[in-house]
């Protein structure tokens, strides 16, 4: 107890996160296997670690690097389409699902981070508002893409076509992703232990990555670009690497995602799934990995429950007003001169942050 | 040949009613600096109005769009009032997401008192208003009055802009907040003002985009409205000429790209435009190159 007091308080915050996940794992896995838990979150598990990642990720460009970012739906679907196809052309190679898992979630990282790779060419030389429209634009193009391309395998290996399925797949071959229809029948080889792991793996690359001297220097991009160019920080480097990780992140999520779905298709990957995760990010607090983390569970979890599904059609609308109203009372001013009346607690002086 | 001019003037037409919205967007943008994501979802609000006057309350159709305006301008203030205006000075994320928030609101609001079915909206501009090249060229009536519609509302808002009181207000308040309130310019009217006009078009638009595309859909207005969203940026975000060939390129490019490229690579080349465009000119065709001080 005395060595956690004795912490500084961004390495007590990061060693708290890594155990409240610990926790929650061990608590949840043993009831999970036992079938103590609803089917209803039973079926969620492996979707919530999949969200968890995607709004820890996005939290790296967003609340580390400081640049909005429209279009992380993109990289997610990039690695769930790249590690659902691999999964399914490797059914046979590797017979063992955790280690097919593995390496599906493995490429879809490095997909999704070529791709990434690719987009923060043109991305990282612009700012703020233009940089976002174009993060849009690339979610959109990626969606359009993968909509339109078909994969098949065969003894030869795999064939790729775009727009028409115009490949010949020789004996025994058969098509993985069929355009818009997507991946259907999908083997569903995530677990909830894979996604633990991921999450564990995501904060380690966080919170390293942050605690160190490149993080540091994209924590200083942020908080004044022009003063860090000025010390001699390499911009683009810096905003390029923040960029790259968060992509690689989010591709592993997708594998994680898709492969505990039946089916998936390319539209479900839009500008709304993109928003869907800047909510979780805003609403956990820019920076905060504990709050990404929270966040994006309860509301994945949140509306599935019994209480929920009885507003049925008022689920979206109260959500809607929650959000409105959750962003008014945080940062209007009269607002949070009210609510801190009645929470007397000492006002965050950083507001921004470090990452937490 | 004829295949070109229509596809041209499909172009146009369709890039007439994305120039409306997009200036809706960027008046909005200029002056209160924020990405109002729920500007689509107005559209939609406006597109059901004039569908439940004409088909419901038997009203004429330009009653029906008058009804429409009225209702999104009031739409448009109200949004403004309780959502913006108490995060004037709120982090532009914090914005984005209200905005979002609304957006969400519309939508939601819109299946609750409407349903999600689909309804077809009433063609109230059909038939040919012009024949060219002995009949092998047929101008619709449709692109007509988008062209017309679009031309005066850009010539009206270039006028109010530069010679009203009003529009110089929010030309001043896009430029220097602070410096115009000491020179006595009620910001908090002026933006409001602003949102009000941007709405009573967005109302317009939603009739015009609603008479090509007649599927009504409480998610009707996201596509075109991140479309629009686009061609303000592709213009020169803040610019209103800017808005207009912004909306007018995009409406053609579309077009093009799906006449000759792919009808389902059509959205994928338009953000593809957008992108390289960005790139060469990163404010935007128009837009102003704001230099970075120190």
């Amino acid at each position: 107890m005395n060595k956690l007091k004795s912490m500084s308080p961004a390495t007590r915050t990061n060693f708290l996160t890594y155990a409240a996940v610990i926790l929650t794992f061990a608590i949840l896995q043993p009831l999970s296997a036992a079938g103590k838990i609803s089917p209803t979150l039973q079926g969620q598990l492996v979707p919530v670690c999949a969200y968890v990642v995607m709004a820890l990720s996005l939290n790296l460009t967003v609340g580390v690097l400081g640049e909005l970012s429209l279009g992380h739906a993109g990289f997610m679907s990039v690695g769930a389409f790249s590690g659902a196809v691999c999964a399914s052309a490797l059914q046979n190679v590797i017979p063992a699902s955790g280690l097919r898992l593995g390496v599906s979630m493995v490429v879809g990282a490095l997909l999704a981070g070529i791709v990434g790779t690719i987009i923060s060419v043109p991305v990282l030389r612009l700012n703020g508002d233009y940089l976002a429209i174009v993060t849009l634009a690339f979610g959109q193009i990626i969606k359009s893409i993968v909509e339109n391309l078909y994969v098949g395998v065969d003894a030869k290996g795999l064939h790729f076509s775009f727009l028409q399925p115009t490949m010949r797949l020789g004996e025994g071959g058969r098509m993985i992703l069929n355009g818009p229809m997507g991946i259907p029948n999908i083997s569903k080889i995530s677990t909830f232990l894979a996604g633990f792991i991921l999450i564990m793996v995501t904060l380690a690359v966080i919170f390293n990555l942050v605690n160190s001297r490149s993080g540091r220097a994209i924590m200083a991009l942020r908080d004044n670009r022009i003063a860090a160019e000025s010390v001699g920080i390499n911009v683009i480097k810096y905003k390029m690497m923040a960029f790259v990780i968060s992509a690689a992140l989010a591709g592993a999520a997708g594998a994680l995602f898709s492969l505990g779905q039946n089916t998936i298709v390319a539209s479900k990957f839009d500008f709304n799934m993109s928003i869907l995760i800047l909510v979780y990010v805003v609403l956990g607090g820019q920076g905060k990995m504990w709050g990404s983390i929270l966040a994006a569970s309860f509301l994945t979890i949140l509306p599935e429950t019994a209480a929920m599904r009885d507003l049925k059609d008022y689920r979206m609308l109260a959500y809607a007003i929650v959000l409105i109203l959750v962003m008014l009372a945080t940062n209007s001013p009269a607002l949070k001169g009210f609510f801190a009346r009645f929470f007397r607690r000492k006002e965050d002086k950083t507001e921004k942050g470090g990452a937490q | 040949m004829v295949t070109f001019l229509t596809r041209l003037i499909n172009g146009i037409s369709l890039g007439s009613v994305y120039a409306i919205i997009a200036l809706g967007y960027t008046m909005v943008y200029g002056i209160a600096k924020m990405l109002n994501f729920a500007h689509g979802d107005v559209i939609m609000v406006g597109a059901y109005v004039c569908f439940f006057a004409v088909a419901n309350f038997a009203l004429p159709p330009l009653a029906g769009v008058a009804l429409a305006m009225l209702v999104c301008t009031v739409l448009g203030m109200v949004i403004e009032r309780l959502a913006y205006k108490p995060l004037r000075q709120a982090p532009s994320l914090a914005v984005l997401i209200t905005a979002i928030g609304v957006s969400y609101f519309l939508q939601n609001g819109a299946q609750l008192l409407w349903g999600s079915n689909n309804k077809m909206f009433p063609s109230f501009l059909s038939g040919d208003a012009l024949s060219l090249l002995n009949g092998d060229l047929r101008v619709s009536l449709v692109t007509v009055v988008n062209v017309v519609v679009c031309v005066v509302i850009m010539l009206a808002l270039t006028w109010f802009t530069s010679r009203t009181k009003m529009g110089k207000a929010m030309r001043a308040c896009s430029e220097d907040k602070g410096a115009a309130q000491l020179m006595g310019i009620n910001v908090d009217t002026t933006i409001s003002m602003t949102f009000a006009i941007g709405s009573a078009l967005a109302a317009v638009a939603g009739v015009l985009y609603m008479s090509s595309y007649p599927i009504l859909v409480p998610t009707t207005g996201s596509m075109p409205g991140i479309k629009a969203f686009t061609a303000a940026v592709f213009g020169g975000i803040g610019s209103i000429p800017g808005a207009f060939l912004g909306g007018l390129l995009l409406g053609v490019i579309e077009i093009f790209a799906g006449g000759y490229i792919s009808t389902q690579l059509q959205n994928a080349i338009v953000f593809a435009v957008l992108i390289v465009v960005l790139l060469v000119k990163p404010s935007g065709l128009l837009g102003k190159q704001i230099r970075e001080k120190v």
